[in-house]
């Protein structure tokens, strides 16, 4: 395994000082989402209105994995709809599992590309997809 | 004792010589489960080869030798802890599996409503979880021994908790969150004045030292063989033989019977009684060929090197100011567990990084959750090490620890 795949600045950045990491005003969806065996546990804050995601954030404690996946993703759904947002959640599991590896198809994921070596690493899997999970489960759970 | 080198030792394992992510393999994950050695490994080959039958149950030769294989093993597990009879032995596949037969069998019928049991804060799930489940399906009061800030048992918690109303207290030996030895024989001997019931809880010291369950005077004991070089799925519960003799089985079928009639069934008496179901006999004499390469080596031995390998690490480790060390600074109060944080890093991504460099620790809250909650951590690493482990091994842990958090990009 080669560390230099995982640890990328582009994780570093979004790991140590994301931007993203606070509390919205009045969020309209908030949903926990934990890692019970690894104690990743993060809160994933939605502000959605007519259907459009119009801000996003998080609070909580995890590894650097987890934490520069939940900022990337909230970078990613800021401003799109739900229904993309969902899309946007399966691409990411897709790429994750190695179900989708066409490069083409994965660009929408934009910053997020960066956690595709995460699949080589089994055991931080669950670090990864947490927010993604916990996203769709907050979107769902609304409905 | 065995006067050979580490050298010579290590040669007894193969996994040793594994690499890891293309770098040599130093394995400090042995508070999970350990390495086997040659011999462990070759008695299950052999054992399939020339001894495979179903014990107790046939008259023919092969059976013949797998009762012998499965009965020498039982006889060796009592001699390794100092038990009176081979019959208060029973063989289970794990700790976890022994604290639920005792949950079961012993609890549900000895505890009944406004009884307490008293467990301390340091305790794994398995030994936590089926006294909570007994405690609420009885009515019955858990109270928990507290800790200090170093992790271990405080003397006024035991004189304080355990009480009159206490019928049972189970202990664990040594804590494999934070590498605390508990005062367990004072805990025992406080409870047995209080009348009440004592189980030891020894996954984490049966593999280290040198355990005799008569001078400890517990009532029950458990531990896993996975964790003292035997194979998985292999376990002990050690009972006193008066309780055992009192307890009703867990598990019914078949070897655990006298006559059974269509309304009514007489139970075989120990150690049979608890052990229902062909059993693993493989495991069993694997958990004896451990065991007697344990004793060659001497457990004497085996104390004397952990000792020394967990003070040369606390050393090191205490000169990096970019570790925080959890648990007992004294050392004679400690075992070879220690659990510890990388400055501003999550042990996971500790654990990823150290994996990289071939060095195996663990991650997590190391199943000790409530533990974890009343110490204000929320995850550790933790390296645990055996006799087999080397200072070279430490040495490479801790180089490899100086680059965690480089990764991360910090500059130091
Ligand atoms: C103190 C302690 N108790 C119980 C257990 C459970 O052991 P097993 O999973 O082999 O049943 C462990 C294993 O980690 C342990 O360290
Ligand atoms: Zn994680």
């Amino acid at each position: 395994m080669d560390l230099n795949s995982i640890y990328t600045e582009l994780i570093m950045e979004h790991s140590q000082h994301s931007h993203n990491h606070h509390h919205l005003d009045c969020p309209s969806h908030s949903m926990r989402g934990h890692n019970p065996s690894c104690g990743d546990d993060i809160t994933l804050e939605l502000k959605v209105v007519e259907g459009i995601i119009e801000d996003a954030s998080f609070t909580g404690l995890g590894c650097a994995i987890s934490k520069a996946s939940t900022s990337m993703m909230i970078d990613l759904i800021k401003g799109k709809s739900v229904e993309e947002a969902l899309e946007l959640v399966s691409v990411f599991i897709g790429m994750i599992k190695r179900e989708i590896t066409d490069e083409a198809e994965l660009e929408v994921l934009e910053d997020a590309l960066a956690l595709q070596n995460i699949s080589n690493m089994p055991a931080r899997v669950k670090c990864a997809v947490l927010a993604w999970h916990t996203l769709k489960q907050s979107l769902e759970e609304k409905e | 004792m065995d006067g050979r080198s580490i050298t010579e030792i290590r040669k007894d394992f193969p996994s040793l010589t594994l690499s890891a992510n293309g770098k040599p393999l130093v394995y400090l994950d042995n508070a999970a489960t350990t390495q086997k050695p040659f011999r462990v490994i070759a008695s299950l080959k052999d054992y399939y080869e020339r001894s495979n039958a179903n014990p107790h149950r046939g008259a023919h030769y092969l059976s013949i030798m797998a009762t012998e294989a499965y009965e020498s093993s039982r006889e060796v597990v009592r001699a390794f802890i100092n038990a009176w009879s081979s019959r208060e032995i029973i063989f289970t596949r794990n700790a976890t599996e022994s604290l639920n037969l005792l949950a079961h069998s012993y609890g549900m019928t000895n505890i009944k409503e406004g009884d307490e049991i008293v467990i301390s804060i340091l305790e794994h799930h398995s030994n936590l979880i089926p006294w909570q489940q007994l405690a609420k399906a009885k009515k019955a009061q858990l109270k928990y021994l507290y800790v200090d800030s170093e992790g271990q048992v405080k003397d006024e918690e035991i004189y304080t908790k355990i009480t009159d109303k206490t019928k049972l207290v189970s202990i664990t030996h040594i804590s494999n969150a934070l590498g605390t030895v508990t005062p367990v024989k004072r805990i025992i001997d406080f409870a047995h004045e209080k009348g009440a019931v004592v189980i030891v809880d020894g996954s984490q010291s049966v593999p280290h030292i040198k355990l005799d369950v008569k001078a400890l005077d517990a009532d029950f004991l458990v531990f896993s063989g996975h964790k003292m070089l035997g194979p998985m799925g292999i376990g002990v519960l050690y009972g006193k033989e008066k309780l055992l003799e009192a307890m009703p089985p867990f598990l019914f079928g078949g070897d655990m019977i006298e006559y059974v009639h269509e309304q009514e069934t007489t139970f075989a008496e120990l150690p049979f009684k608890l052990e229902a179901g062909t059993q693993n006999v493989e495991g069993a004499l694997g958990l004896k060929e451990a065991i007697l390469y344990l004793e060659k080596l001497g457990m004497d031995r085996i104390e004397a090197m952990e000792k020394e390998l967990t003070a040369y690490a606390f050393e090191r480790l205490s000169e990096l100011p970019i570790i925080e060390l959890y648990g007992p600074r004294d050392l004679s109060k400690r075992s070879s567990v220690i659990s510890f944080n990388v400055k501003d890093v999550h042990p996971h991504d500790t654990a990823s990084i150290m994996d990289a460099y071939g060095v195996a620790i663990r991650a997590g809250h190391h199943c000790a959750q409530p533990l974890m909650r009343y110490m204000n951590l929320n995850a550790t690493a933790r390296a645990s090490f055996y006799f087999y482990n080397t200072k070279d091994e430490i040495d490479i842990f801790i180089d490899s620890l100086k680059n965690v958090r480089k990764w991360l990009g910090y500059g130091s």
